[in-house]
């Protein structure tokens, strides 16, 4: 840009949300939190589906009461806003003597929910395997659970790929209400740079962000879901 | 244990706050009155466009849709509400939590509706097309009713975390439930009006949980 | 998922490879390999089966016919207790499957089924597909496994199908590579449910044709099956059912010349013409 020249509109967007100054400072927090941010996001996944995929599996064994307490507790966490869980557990657990990090409970609600829709797909997956296979492996005399673990769930698990995928990326993206306990995540992080600097340049570094780190997640997904589009026709 | 009960259940505080509470339940309707249709139609559009005979309707739309599906919602709703008024642009919280929940539902709804107009073969076209219909009418009568009833698990799980989302707009302090629970959290030093907002949550969304499991399940069959 | 439900219930413990000293010391060249006694099946209110009494002796080819909705499915099913029968006895090889001790995934294991839809694995190869009940059931080391497989898909012919998917194989193929995943384990009774219902005309032939191998290697089987021709020409016995009964039984000669039974009569002349 021409200093000669009278601010433009253009000039004044550019100063309001990409001023190079400010980018140079707040790069490196905002960087801080992206490290944050993947922490918390792996953490989550590796948790979450891990135990949403126990869950599935043990509601495979159909025994009526641990199944009835998976389906409520599962609800629960598909009915209720996450945002309300970390709160609730956040203010709460303290003042009955259990101090969680505003790490911990940030990790520990996403990774309840994640497994809660995690459960959900699995088991989608085990009962849309056809009758037939579980008949045909017994039949040869492979017990319930070498038939659940060798036949079944690898065909789950195929079906259940896309929309796991697109499940995940929507929780991980929950890493962001964070912010509101105090975790120096991406947005957090954005956020107090963004009062310190008076300028709205660090939200959108933060923005931006995301984007880096989401849209080839978002993408990938999108190519996944077409990629196995084919078995739900 | 009493002091689980006087920190999570404590009675007489839910009592107090109940009406607060109940309050920040019409607040949180009155965002869903407004973001749930007009973002299911939104979505309705983008879709058509993403599947439309244009090709640069087709190309727009993806980055569209990839943009507000990539950046969390809250980091949407924060820019709108505390970046835009440094470029001289103010809305009220209100204002931000529709705006911002508007462009991510239209995204998330139209990624669904595209699945579902995709699931319609040709030949649907084709049959309406060599009737006379016009594309559009072919579209409202034929293609959009089939479409709809395929994805109709996905709109109504989408439509389950739209309400879920709008408990984001306590961070703008727009006064709805959770904002509300909040508040009266910070004034009475105890958990329980967060829990009986989540109680408001349960009763609300139970009902749709439960229905959808089902619904998934038919559809699975 | 009655299936699951059932077993899951029961937790019947893993499969174990056969021991010797499992196999009933009585038993006699003559001992049937498969006798059922008075077996009954409800299902809620409906008795599907009405005590079925049935003796196949070792290398018998029995063929059971009836309309659909004879219970002969059900019947079948019941010989592997994919299946609970409600009452009765069925004994395999001296050994009571209804026993409650009984280790039925090492008694399945004895008793091979073919399924009409196939039912094999879709995400593993024909020879994963044999294989894999070699290995987890039978515990045999990965190369053992394996040439035994390959044998038993040498058996029926599709040798040089190993390696394909069952996506990639025709139903006939498919089928054929269902008979090798039964066989692969040594069973000394063979089920077949239907074998040849969900196959096109064309590919009927093959499978009947393994079938017949199967027989004269001296194998036993019970099977459930439209395929009448074939019935005349293989089977030592044919056994008619209707209404969850044995109806009559007989060499095929006698069934399909002179039936004894006015409903014998009337389902044989709907079907043969």
């Amino acid at each position: 840009m021409d200093q000669a020249l009278p601010p433009t509109r253009w000039t004044i967007f550019l100063d309001t949300f990409f001023k190079a100054s400010v980018i140079d400072q707040y790069l490196p927090s905002i960087l801080k939190g992206i490290v944050v941010t993947l922490e918390v996001a792996a953490l989550v996944v590796i948790c979450g589906i891990l135990l949403g995929l126990t869950l599935a599996l043990v509601r495979a064994y159909r025994i009526r009461a641990v199944n009835i307490l998976i389906v409520i507790l599962v609800d629960m966490l598909r009915a209720l806003p996450p945002l309300v869980i970390i709160l609730v557990v956040y203010f709460g657990l303290p003042n009955v003597g259990i101090a969680l990090s505003n790490f911990a409970v940030l990790w520990l609600i996403l990774t309840l929910v994640l497994a809660a829709f995690a459960e959900e797909i699995f088991w989608a997956g085990i009962t849309a395997t056809p009758k037939g296979q579980w008949e045909a492996a017994r039949s040869t005399g492979l017990g319930f659970t070498q038939t659940l673990l060798f036949v079944v769930m690898p065909q789950a698990l195929r079906i259940t790929i896309p929309p796991l995928t697109n499940r995940t990326i929507a929780i991980t993206k929950n890493t962001a209400l964070g912010t509101v306990i105090g975790v120096p995540e991406i947005l957090n992080q954005a956020t107090t740079a963004t009062s310190f600097a008076g300028n709205a340049t660090p939200l959108m570094m933060g923005a931006v962000a995301y984007m880096v780190i989401f849209i080839p997640v978002v993408t990938f997904g999108r190519w996944l879901e077409t990629r196995f589009a084919w078995r739900r026709a | 244990m009493d002091q689980l009960l006087d920190q999570f259940f404590n009675l007489s505080i839910m009592q107090q706050v109940f009406p607060l509470l109940v309050k920040g339940l019409w607040m949180t309707l009155k965002v869903c009155a407004i973001v749930i249709p007009v973002g299911a139609f939104a979505g309705l559009v983008v879709a058509l466009c993403a599947t439309s005979q244009s090709r640069l309707a087709r190309i727009l739309t993806v980055p569209y849709v990839d943009l507000f599906r990539a950046v969390p919602p809250l980091v949407l709703l924060i820019f709108i509400h505390s970046g835009l008024p440094f470029a001289g642009i103010s809305l009220s919280p209100f204002q931000s939590v529709t705006l911002a929940f508007l462009l991510n539902n239209s995204a998330f709804y139209g990624e669904i509706y595209r699945a579902g107009l995709e699931s319609i073969g040709a030949g649907q076209r084709e049959a309406a097309r060599s009737t006379g219909l016009t594309a559009l009418q072919t579209n409202i009568y034929v293609v959009i009713p089939q479409a709809v009833r395929n994805v109709l698990p996905d709109l109504l799980s989408n439509t389950i975390e739209v309400v879920k989302l709008t408990s984001l707009a306590s961070v703008v302090a727009l006064p709805e439930l959770l904002y509300s629970a909040d508040m009266a959290r910070s004034i009475t030093f105890n958990a329980s009006p967060l829990v009986l907002a989540a109680a408001f949550y349960l009763v609300l969304l139970w009902p749709v949980v439960r229905l959808l499991s089902r619904l998934e399940r038919r559809v699975a069959a | 998922m009655l299936l699951i439900h059932a077993d899951a219930r029961r937790g019947l413990p893993a499969a174990r490879p056969l021991l010797l000293a499992q196999v009933d010391t009585a038993l006699t060249p003559d001992t049937p390999i498969l006798d059922v006694r008075g077996l009954t099946k409800r299902f809620g209110s409906t008795e599907v089966l009405k005590g079925i009494d049935l003796k196949v002796r070792p290398q018998e080819l029995v063929f059971v016919i009836g309309p659909s909705g004879s219970g002969k499915s059900t019947f079948l099913r019941c010989c592997n207790r994919l299946e609970e029968p409600t009452d009765g006895s069925i004994r395999v090889a001296g050994v009571e499957l209804l026993a409650h001790k009984v280790d039925i995934n090492a008694m399945r294991r004895r008793i091979g089924m073919v399924f009409q839809s196939f039912n094999l694995y879709p995400h593993m190869t024909a020879r994963g597909n044999v294989m894999l009940a070699l290995r987890k059931v039978l515990k045999m080391p990965k190369e053992q496994a394996r040439a035994e497989a390959d044998a038993a898909l040498d058996r029926v012919g599709l040798a040089d199908r190993a390696g394909h998917h069952p996506s990639a194989l025709s139903g006939g193929q498919q089928q054929r590579v269902a008979i090798a995943r039964a066989l692969a384990l040594k069973p000394e009774l063979m089920l077949f449910d239907e074998p040849t219902s969900a196959l096109d005309p064309e590919l009927v032939g093959s499978v009947l044709g393994g079938m017949r191998d199967l027989k004269a290697d001296g194998m036993t089987m019970l099977v459930v099956s439209h395929e009448m021709r074939f019935a005349q020409e293989a089977a030592d016995r044919v056994v008619f059912m209707d209404g969850g009964v044995i109806v009559e039984e007989g060499p095929p000669s006698a069934i399909f010349g002179a039936p004894k039974h006015e409903r014998t009569r009337a389902f044989l002349s709907r079907v043969l013409n």
